[in-house]
């Protein structure tokens, strides 16, 4: 018996150079950081403070780290996929053979949907929602930490398979029968499979955590119509997960019994039915593109009202098309693939649902305006990626509306038109919204603000590099191109195929400004300190913290009595100056306990996925056991909450004087 | 400003650029009618979507704090009236394009015959790793990577894929439409004009999807008859062993014809006879279950 | 329109409706979670379900549900399933009231129901396989399999857990947190019987009459 599985050395590609390079860079990097904090003696401090931390606060600045790391490594998939597309014309074939650009878009796409823009919501929402509710973390922190941890351990397997076997060569999507052993029969498919479903598990958690957090836990007083529209969006979007994600476990699962188990799900031959696969997708993958951007949307709500200095216009309408998106979204899947040969009428209906979609996320639109009308909009950098994503969000729309006619889809689908529209639509939704969202809750979660000049440069980039990047796109797809061509014969697109390299590389400078951005940032912190906790004169209750806030977030559990909760405290505050404040008694504070369960639980999940793949069996039930047996000690501890005493909270609220006391 | 003037430009380009060998360059009537639909659409939207943009601007600019003429309103978060307006725009805006949408989702449906005088030709088509057959079955030739039809007559597609899924397209004569094994989709479109098109295959097949290029050449009624009198006189027979030689993955391959094709061979590809399956796989090739059959016919109606 | 102030009135109780009394109690959140957790494992089962509707003729020349049920064995099954969420619920009923013995007995009733039905199930499995109709002869099989066999992987699950949890209450006696947990594992093991009446109706009852 071979007890490696399929695993040898001929595994890892050493006749590839740019692999070779890019892998034996990011061991490189990893070793230097690691072996820096080992020297320091932070490895302590980390394990104690951040990856056994079931604080919200921890685990959201933990997921964005992830995100905006991976955000890298998707990127550079990027960049390497436009120039490979603006040299192989004619007959060039240019420098990355099929084998290995098909690798590249497959993982490109994966990375970014999965690994970058999922962990930036998540990372947010876990941030700002209980701060934002009034109450002191999620309903199950130590869950929340198994969450992140599995997350990680989907971006861990995601790149040892660039040194250790190969990733898909299938597109994100993995459609059958491509993705079937007989089509792809290398591991590259299982590394996809296995590292989404070991991240689907910890993203379905968050959603089953977000929505009883949401819907069970909010602070006194602060009924539906009261909550931030940041935490409706919130709800929506974890809603939705707790909705579709089990559809794709469950795709995903049958496509895994297809290639581990000679299974007839999705295969040509024995009754399978690949088009099932490509339903049940889709089932998740629409909604998916909405859990995505509504947090981003309420994001934008709040940092709409915040920096027009009043509150956010229509909250009801605002409400109402949250739900209404949420709903909708599930009606709609069919409209990414109108080309398969549906019948007309089950054109029609999915083509009209498409269309209809549009109202809502129109009238958010008309919203935000209004929230500036009428209010004094100071250009800090969170408006600046508000404005850039209003202003090109609704072309991205445009096109989607257009995408939504089945007879116009039938010539543009699976083309660099199709492409340039969803990046239209997510990169300024999704990725402008959550780089609006760290900026604007960076000082609440780390005591100073971000430099603004580097912040305004990295706006200007992203918007001038992601026009030039996207708009040739739909110029060249109109002309025929479709998509994930490794080279093509067709001279006239490479002129707009260099523009879009070139709009690459100013994008690349505002990811360069962004990382400048935080070095110079922590250098300067603090002349940018925030000593208020309400840097932006804010209108929700994370801003009546201290910056960064305690571990307990409220020293005494708020009160809420009105919508923007703070906003309404601040105006009342004057009034109240006259009376004197009674003295109120601190009291212990019960939390849960630091708990190395999730990150044990990933480190088996990594073990029993790696092992899967590579079909090593003893190490797959090696990966079991011990994830169960780190279960087991984990259900037996005998202590599960540490008390904070009533001193310790007393000297923090003495240490950090805020103007306005809830 | 400057995004206007951006903007401005990229669509006046796009509107040259994007002009010739595509989509907006139809030469056929399925293909004119499907650009008249995108162009229809888009003008209903940038109606909405330019105001939308420079209002966005325009109150962003207006309402800037430094302006101290601009009335600071902090209690404006509500007003019936604008509520009304917000919805009621983008509702009228998809009423119009669903409308667009609903009508041209049946005038336009693949499957239904175009109307015309003359009699069609049919062509059933087979998308293989990596590249494309098209058999004539009444004309009883076929061809590879190449596409000759005649001029003004309309062309009756009837679709199927060897393996993975491909789509067929070629976008100055009609919209695409997916190959799926097992299964028969169909497509409907006319060439109004001679010349030579592009087409490809618009969903990605693995290594050698790049390749998938070919070229549909529109002639004349008689040149095409003698195309096919050509055709018949000399090339390979496609036969069974041919069609498992056909199979067998390849890539950028030259254009070629066939001078005859085995009687049923489309059919049986359809039914899934000549695909190889995995080595433990215990069924038997001849195998062809009720199901396939019906799914040969799922995709017609 | 943003909500008034409430005015103070000592006199008078205000009544406080449910969305703004404040967090939950803990056990209320931790089952409202846990059945959230449910509903998702639902929807699951519902994509299983989707593909068996999709898949349940495409037989490929082998057999059929209708050739292959053994329908007195799915009635034993379903009557072990039913009559282990009865003990079940009366093992509920002992925790409540702290009583250890019954808990164990309803326990070890509930466990061997639980284990008979798989028994039966794996040998339903044994002899459809040695007659040839394993998963990988026909998409039917395949989405048979998954279907019947995800429940089965369910039930041992539950099993597991619940041997997991007569050892803390050996260990840890009716703590709150046990206590949860226990409410959590009934809840579970109530969805999995409604999930078994979808299935046995869907594709026994079904498949036969057909």
């Amino acid at each position: 018996m071979n007890l490696l599985g399929k695993l040898d050395w001929s595994a890892v590609p050493f006749d590839q150079p740019i692999i070779m390079g890019a892998g034996g860079g990011v061991v490189l990097i990893i070793g230097a950081i690691l072996g820096w904090v080992v020297l320091k003696g932070y490895v302590p401090y980390l394990w104690r403070e951040w990856i056994t931390s079931v604080d919200h606060k921890r685990i959201g600045v933990m997921y964005l780290v992830l995100a905006l790391i991976m955000l890298l490594r998707g990127f550079s998939d990027a960049i390497m996929m436009r120039s490979q597309q603006a040299i192989a014309a004619g007959g060039a074939q240019g420098y990355l053979p099929p084998e290995h650009y098909d690798q590249i878009f497959s993982a490109h796409g994966t990375i970014m949907i999965f690994f970058v823009a999922m962990p930036l919501i998540i990372g947010l929402m876990n941030f700002a929602v209980p701060l934002q509710l009034g109450i002191r973390d999620v309903a199950f922190p130590t869950l929340n930490s198994v969450s992140l941890w599995l997350t990680a351990s989907g971006i861990l397997l995601i790149n040892v398979s660039l040194v250790v076997g190969e990733f898909a060569r299938t597109g994100w999507m993995a459609y059958p029968p491509l993705s079937e052993l007989q089509f792809s029969p290398g591991v590259g498919v299982d590394y996809y499979l296995w590292s989404l479903q070991i991240a689907g598990v910890g993203t379905l958690l968050t959603g089953i955590n977000f929505v009883t957090t949401i819907l069970k836990t909010r602070a006194p007083g602060m009924g539906y119509m009261r909550m931030p529209v940041f935490c409706w969006t919130a709800l929506g979007s974890s809603l939705s997960i707790v909705a579709v994600f089990p559809v794709l476990t469950a795709t995903l699962a049958m496509l895994l019994l297809d290639r581990y188990l000679g299974f007839h799900f999705f295969t040509i031959d024995a009754g399978g039915n690949p088009m099932m696969y490509v339903n049940l997708f889709w089932v998740w993958g629409h909604p998916e593109v909405y859990i995505l951007v509504l947090p981003a949307f309420g994001v934008f709500s709040e940092v709409a009202a915040t920096f027009s200095g009043k509150p956010l216009f229509g909250y009801r309408s605002m409400v109402a098309a949250t739900m209404a998106i949420c709903v909708l979204s599930m009606l709609v899947w069919l409209h990414h693939f109108f080309t398969m040969g549906a019948s007309a009428n089950v054109n029609a209906f999915f083509g009209m649902m498409s269309m209809i979609i549009g109202v809502p996320t129109g009238v958010k639109i008309f919203n935000w305006m209004f929230t500036m009308y009428g209010g004094r909009v100071r250009f800090s950098v969170p408006i600046l990626w508000l404005i850039g994503f209003m202003v090109t969000f609704v072309l991205g729309g445009l096109t989607g509306v257009l995408l939504a006619v089945p007879a116009v889809d039938w010539t543009v689908h699976n083309s660099l038109f199709l492409v340039a529209h969803f990046h239209h639509v997510i990169i300024p939704g999704v990725v402008f919204g959550c780089f609006a969202g760290y900026t604007y809750w960076f000082p609440k979660a780390f005591g100073f603000k971000l430099d603004e000049a580097w912040g305004r440069r990295a706006f200007w980039c992203w918007f001038i590099g992601f026009h030039l990047a996207f708009m040739p796109l739909y110029v060249v797809g109109l002309m025929g191109m479709t998509r994930r061509l490794q080279h093509y014969d067709v001279l006239a697109w490479q002129p707009w195929l260099l523009v879009a390299e070139a709009g690459a590389v100013i994008i690349l400078a505002g990811i360069v400004c962004q990382i400048m951005q935080f070095v110079v940032s922590i250098r300067n912190r603090e002349a940018l300190r925030d000593v208020t906790g309400d840097p932006w004169n804010g209108l929700t209750l994370e801003w009546s913290t201290a910056s960064p806030p305690p571990a307990w977030n409220f020293a005494f559990q708020p009160h809420v009595s009105a919508r923007d909760a703070f906003w309404f405290e601040k105006k009342l505050a004057p009034l109240k100056k006259g009376q004197a404040a009674e003295p109120r008694k601190y009291e212990p504070i019960e939390t849960p306990k630091s708990t190395p369960i999730g990150f044990v639980n990933a480190f088996f999940a990594v073990v029993f996925g790696f092992a899967a793949i590579w079909h090593i069996w003893w190490m797959a039930a090696f990966g079991i056991l011990g994830a169960f047996a780190a279960l087991l000690v984990f259900a037996f501890r005998d202590v599960e909450e540490v008390e904070i005493p009533a001193e310790t909270i007393a000297q923090f609220d003495r240490a950090h004087p805020l103007e306005v006391a809830l | 400003m400057r995004y206007l003037a951006r903007a401005v430009l990229f669509i006046s380009a796009a509107a040259l650029g994007g002009c010739s060998e595509g989509v907006l360059d139809p030469k056929g009537p399925v293909a004119a009618a499907e650009r008249l639909i995108m162009l229809n659409s888009t003008g209903i939207m940038l109606a909405i979507v330019v105001p939308t943009i420079l209002a966005t601007l325009g109150m962003a600019y207006w309402f800037r704090a430094s302006n101290l003429r601009a009335r600071y309103m902090p209690e404006f978060d509500y007003s019936g009236r604008l509520e009304m307006l917000v919805w009621s725009i983008p509702i009228m805006t998809i009423l119009l394009t669903g409308g667009v949408a609903w009508l041209s989702s049946y005038d336009l449906d693949p499957p239904k015959p175009l109307a015309s005088v003359v009699k069609p030709i049919r062509i059933q088509v087979v998308s293989l790793d990596w590249k494309w057959l098209f058999i004539y079955p009444d004309e009883g030739v076929a061809s590879v990577n190449h596409l000759t039809v005649p001029v003004g007559t309309p062309i009756s597609f009837e679709l199927t894929s060897a393996g993975v899924m491909n789509s067929f397209f070629v976008p100055q004569l009609a919209g695409q439409i997916y190959t799926m094994a097992g299964m028969v989709t169909r497509l409907h479109l006319q060439a109004d004009h001679t010349g030579t098109y592009r087409g490809m295959s618009s969903n990605y097949s693995g290594a050698g999807f790049s390749d998938m290029v070919f070229n549909v050449d529109a002639v004349p009624a008689e040149k095409f008859a003698g195309w096919v009198a050509a055709t018949r006189t000399a090339g390979p027979v496609l036969d069974a062993q041919a069609y498992a030689d056909l199979v067998k993955p390849s890539q950028a391959v030259a254009p070629y014809t066939y001078r005859a094709v085995a009687t049923g061979l489309f059919s049986g590809i359809t039914k899934l006879e000549f695909v190889s399956t995995d080595s433990t796989d215990p069924s038997p090739h001849s195998d062809s279950s009720p199901h396939t059959h019906h799914a040969a016919q799922r995709a017609d109606q | 329109m943003n909500d008034a102030v409430a005015i103070y009135d000592v006199r008078q109780e205000a009544f406080v409706p449910a969305s703004e009394a404040g967090p939950a109690p803990k056990r209320i959140v931790v089952a409202y979670g846990f059945w959230i957790f449910l509903l998702s494992d639902i929807i699951m089962f519902s994509a299983l379900f989707a593909a068996y509707a999709v898949l349940v003729r495409n037989t490929a020349g082998g057999p059929s549900g209708a050739q292959l049920f053994n329908q007195v064995s799915v009635a034993l099954e379903t009557a072990c399933l039913l009559v282990s969420s009865y003990t079940c619920g009366l093992m509920s009923l002992a925790v409540a009231s702290r009583e250890r013995a019954a808990v164990y007995v309803r326990a070890l009733a509930t466990f061997v129901l639980g284990a008979a039905f798989l028994a039966l199930e794996l040998r339903e499995f044994a002899n459809m396989i040695a007659q040839g109709a394993t998963p990988q002869r026909s998409a039917f099989l395949s989405a048979f399999f998954a279907l019947v066999g995800c429940h089965g992987l369910h039930v041992t699950a539950g099993l597991i857990w619940l041997a997991v949890m007569m050892a803390q209450i050996a260990v840890r006696g009716f703590r709150a947190t046990v206590q949860r947990r226990l409410w959590c594992f009934a809840l579970f093991w109530h969805a999995l019987d409604i999930i078994w009446v979808g299935l046995f109706t869907v594709v026994y009852l079904m498949g036969v009459a057909s």
